[in-house]
């Protein structure tokens, strides 16, 4: 690599190049370059949500990929997803102010007994990477946390962690509670967790199970288009 | 300088450890969401019952009942001040039980991690970390813990921070990290890479090696990859017993006591001489553990495809060192350099 790629100006770049140059520096975290890619889009008018779709979930998918595959590790993705924040922050009250159309919204949180939370972090920093909102519920979490919050915040999914093989059957409640409500079917249910796995969903009646942090992602996209097909069907 | 766990290694062809602490506890009446430390002051017979499972199993050694006993994990249940304190007594009673063996069984005081991400990413210190994992280890000190046991460490800058903290607690220790993301820890640690931190350290362990993870495959092939960076440092092998399952309301690890002791002589051929469990490895699985290290005789060293055949399937096809195809990344261009 040559010294000259330490003096890109973003400025002088097309917008192709530019938007080249934003998955990149969102992949090395470079949290400031993404501030001022984002801002430069904004001067050149392009649209909040095409910055955020096209650029900022561009670069994300990219991170999310090579997280999946076993290249990059927590530690590159948490500096990712912290560059795509200071992205997002310029971005959000934009969002809101055009009206643009939403990705869908995310209640997280460990579930009950359960005090682990860097898997449930991830996941949310990921999601919110993605353009999701997210609502971070802690650690912790009684049935009526998720289904309450659900409610008031009108989310799409509800996301549900564990680290604990004790503390993992806890999620099987949440879904027999929700079912005894009524309201199995308003949300999707993605269940998450190192012990936990593609079975283990199935058994309690979860959507989905989610590996890692990337599939999360993947699966809430797919689960978000697949209702707004039927919406419109 | 000797001790009780550095005469066993110049001694002995192998040393069984114990197997699951969390496991066990739950079965005797723990609930999820309280701390296990607890139990140390207010069912002291419970944890020497624990520990006597091991001991009459034919473990040579156990790990205390303080995983969780440091100040960062005992803030969530309000207890940050009694780390020194809780873990003190998880030795008292471990000594207890040791002594009353009738045949020498080393006392290791377990340090697990703190659950902070460090510094930039997080809200870890290496300072802070230092002084957390201080004071656990003078309370395991105080307890008689003969070595001290660090495990499930998935950051470098963790298991670096705590060598540093047992350095000024004047304690022998040992230190594991879990391989459970592709074969590396969560933070992208390869088997070579924690070969080559662990060598570099000011005060490296009597013995290092793997706990955790996803199965007894993935393990096995970790402790493979210690071994082939060609180290003379004693490989501890404490894996789960096989993958845990959902079956009528509970949560069961798949692992029979005949596949753990298959992994148990797997674990002696791939190199490791310190040699145990982790989640959901009981009295049985470890009995036959000791059985089967003691009349089968000791092979050549396994492949990936012996290991796969005894063990089921690895969770990765490639674990970061090399053998197995990389993956490819996304990535079209080139990586911008920090002015």
């Amino acid at each position: 690599m040559s010294d000259d790629q330490d003096d890109i100006i973003l400025a002088d770049l097309d917008d192709d190049e530019l938007v080249q140059q934003m998955y990149d520096d969102l992949y090395d975290g470079m949290k400031e370059e993404i501030e001022e890619g984002v801002n430069i889009l904004l001067e050149r008018k392009w649209t909040p949500y095409d910055i955020l779709t096209q650029s900022l979930v561009g670069g994300m998918t990219i991170v999310g990929n090579d997280f999946r595959d076993g290249i990059l590790f927590v530690p590159e993705v948490l500096l990712a997803a912290n560059a795509m924040k200071g992205g997002m922050n310029i971005l959000k009250p934009l969002l809101i102010e055009t009206g643009a159309p939403r990705m869908g919204k995310l209640v997280i949180g460990t579930v009950k007994g359960d005090i682990h939370d860097i898997g449930k972090n991830l996941v949310a920093m990921m999601m919110e990477g993605a353009g999701f909102e997210v609502v971070d519920l802690g650690i912790n979490n009684p049935v009526e946390n998720y289904i309450d919050t659900a409610k008031a915040e009108g989310a799409d999914i509800i996301g549900m962690s564990a680290l604990l093989t004790t503390t993992m059957p806890y999620m099987k409640i949440v879904i027999d509670t929700m079912v005894e409500h009524g309201i199995r079917d308003d949300y999707f249910v993605f269940v998450g967790g190192a012990p936990l796995n593609e079975e283990f969903g199935k058994a309690i009646g979860a959507d989905a199970y989610c590996r890692d942090a990337a599939v999360a992602v993947e699966t809430a996209k797919e689960f978000i288009a697949r209702k707004h097909n039927q919406a419109q069907a | 300088m000797t001790n009780a766990l550095s005469k066993m290694i110049e001694t002995r062809e192998w040393i069984l450890t114990d197997g699951a602490t969390g496991t066990n506890l739950f079965n005797m009446g723990l609930t999820s969401g309280d701390a296990p430390e607890m139990w140390n002051e207010e069912h002291p017979d419970r944890i020497r019952a624990l520990y006597k499972l091991a001991v009459d199993a034919g473990s040579d050694l156990f790990l205390t009942n303080s995983f969780g006993g440091n100040a960062s994990r005992l803030k969530l249940h309000n207890a940050e001040k009694r780390a020194r304190e809780l873990s003190r007594i998880a030795a008292e009673l471990g000594r207890d039980v040791a002594d009353a063996a009738g045949r020498p069984v080393v006392v290791a005081g377990s340090v697990g991690p703190t659950g902070d991400i460090f510094a930039p990413m997080g809200p870890m210190t290496h300072e802070l970390a230092v002084e957390i994992f201080h004071e656990q280890a003078e309370g395991l000190k105080e307890g008689g813990a003969d070595v001290l046991w660090l495990e499930t460490i998935s950051a470098p800058e963790e298991y670096k921070a705590a060598a540093e903290a047992f350095r000024l607690a004047d304690m022998p220790w040992c230190g594991t990290m879990s391989f459970d993301t592709a074969g590396r820890t969560m933070m992208g640690v390869t088997s070579a890479q924690m070969v080559e931190m662990v060598e570099a350290l000011p005060n490296p362990p009597l013995a290092f090696g793997a706990n955790c993870g996803v199965g007894a495959a993935d393990l096995l092939r970790t402790v493979l990859g210690f071994t082939a960076a060609g180290v003379e440092r004693p490989v501890i092998a404490k894996g789960n017993a096989g993958i845990p399952k959902y079956v009528d309301g509970h949560i069961h690890y798949d692992g029979t006591p005949e596949l753990m002791a298959e992994y148990a002589c797997l674990a002696r051929d791939a190199g490791a001489k310190i040699i145990g469990g982790c989640c959901g490895t009981m009295a049985e699985h470890l009995a036959a553990m000791h059985e089967a290290l003691s009349t089968r005789p000791k092979r050549g060293r396994p492949t990936l495809e012996t290991i796969a055949e005894g063990m089921g399937g690895f969770s990765s096809a490639n674990d970061g060192t090399g053998e197995g195809e990389d993956p490819e990344s996304m990535r079209t261009r080139g990586r911008r350099r920090r002015k």
